[in-house]
């Protein structure tokens, strides 16, 4: 099995001259900064708010935010980095505004060690994805994502969508690099089960619910000691 | 290796970053181990998905109206002078 293959973001030393020149006062050169990025800005926002109103409120403030603080951007980490870490701040705000009842913040859901092991073992149809339309596809993604923790789902989107590395995320994110694996790992494991529902191999109409079937025949037996 | 160990090597294993020796016991494992060759599979899989989906792209128009959002409200910005925002 190969290694899954990281999209790569554009060259550094490039950035680099795009912020000293932005740093100078070269609008042209700042714009062309939110050129780069703005696409990766907006996924990662309506990855963590699930709202697109939001997201959209997320770029406009994150590259604000970076303008006015661009003379205190230190230049010994990537500026995408850096820019990735003001729009996930803004991001978790808006979340937190949005559900004042909950507190969200990227140390909320540590739960117990298995809470994200696997259950479902079942294999899945050979290409999945093709059993959907595009739109039912997307309301698929969208749905399983959307019940991870924020957490969680904040560390999959930059590593696992956005391509950042381990360190990187680790920095954005101001976690540790273990806490990045280990939340990665979970979000992984539980995306994975997640999708497994839709994805399960039904080809002899038995194999791919046997699971199901098990879990039905316990609550029926369960009703039954009552 | 056993099938918690393949456990928490699989983020390594999926990310390449696995040293050579742990590598071949993990394929070693996976060999004849179907369960977790099916979680490393379909853990792939669904991180394939979620990459190649372009769940959330930003539409051209919108991307347009933002990014001159932006830069009017830098420019608003200057005018005013430095300040923390």
């Amino acid at each position: 099995m190969e290694a899954i293959q990281n999209k790569v973001v554009g060259p550094v030393s490039e950035e680099l001259t795009l912020v000293q020149a932005a740093k100078r006062g070269d609008d042209s050169a700042f714009e062309e900064l939110v050129r780069r990025y703005d696409r990766n800005v907006f996924r990662i926002a309506q990855h963590i708010t699930q709202n697109r109103e939001d997201a959209e409120d997320v770029v406009q403030e994150a590259f604000l935010k970076a303008y006015g603080n661009l003379a205190q951007f230190q230049e010994q980490s990537k500026f995408y980095t850096w820019l990735v870490r003001i729009a996930v701040n803004e991001a978790l705000m808006k979340l937190r505004r949005r559900k004042p009842e909950r507190t969200v913040s990227l140390d909320e859901d540590i739960k117990t060690e298995d809470d994200s092991l696997p259950r479902e073992i079942a294999d899945w149809s050979p290409n999945p994805e093709q059993q959907y339309t595009q739109a039912e596809l997307r309301e698929i993604l969208s749905k399983t994502i959307q019940g991870l923790p924020p957490g969680f789902r904040t560390v999959f989107v930059l590593r696992d969508v956005e391509g950042l590395s381990t360190e990187e995320t680790a920095a954005a994110l101001e976690l540790s690099v273990p806490a990045v694996k280990s939340r990665l790992l979970r979000a992984r494991l539980q995306l994975r089960e997640r999708l497994g529902r839709y994805f399960q191999r039904r080809d002899d109409g038995k194999s791919g619910d046997k699971h199901v079937d098990d879990k039905t025949k316990d609550v029926s037996s369960g009703d039954g000691n009552q | 290796m056993k099938c918690a160990e393949f456990l928490t090597e699989l983020t390594n294993y999926l990310d390449g970053v696995l040293d050579e020796k742990t590598k071949v016991e993990l394929e070693n494992h996976l060999s004849w181990c179907h369960n977790c060759y099916v979680v490393c599979d379909t853990t792939k899989k669904t991180i394939e998905i979620y990459r190649d989906s372009q769940l959330y792209e930003l539409p051209d128009d919108l991307r347009s109206r933002l990014r001159s959002a932006i830069m009017t409200k830098c420019q608003q910005q200057k005018k005013r002078g430095p300040q923390n925002v």
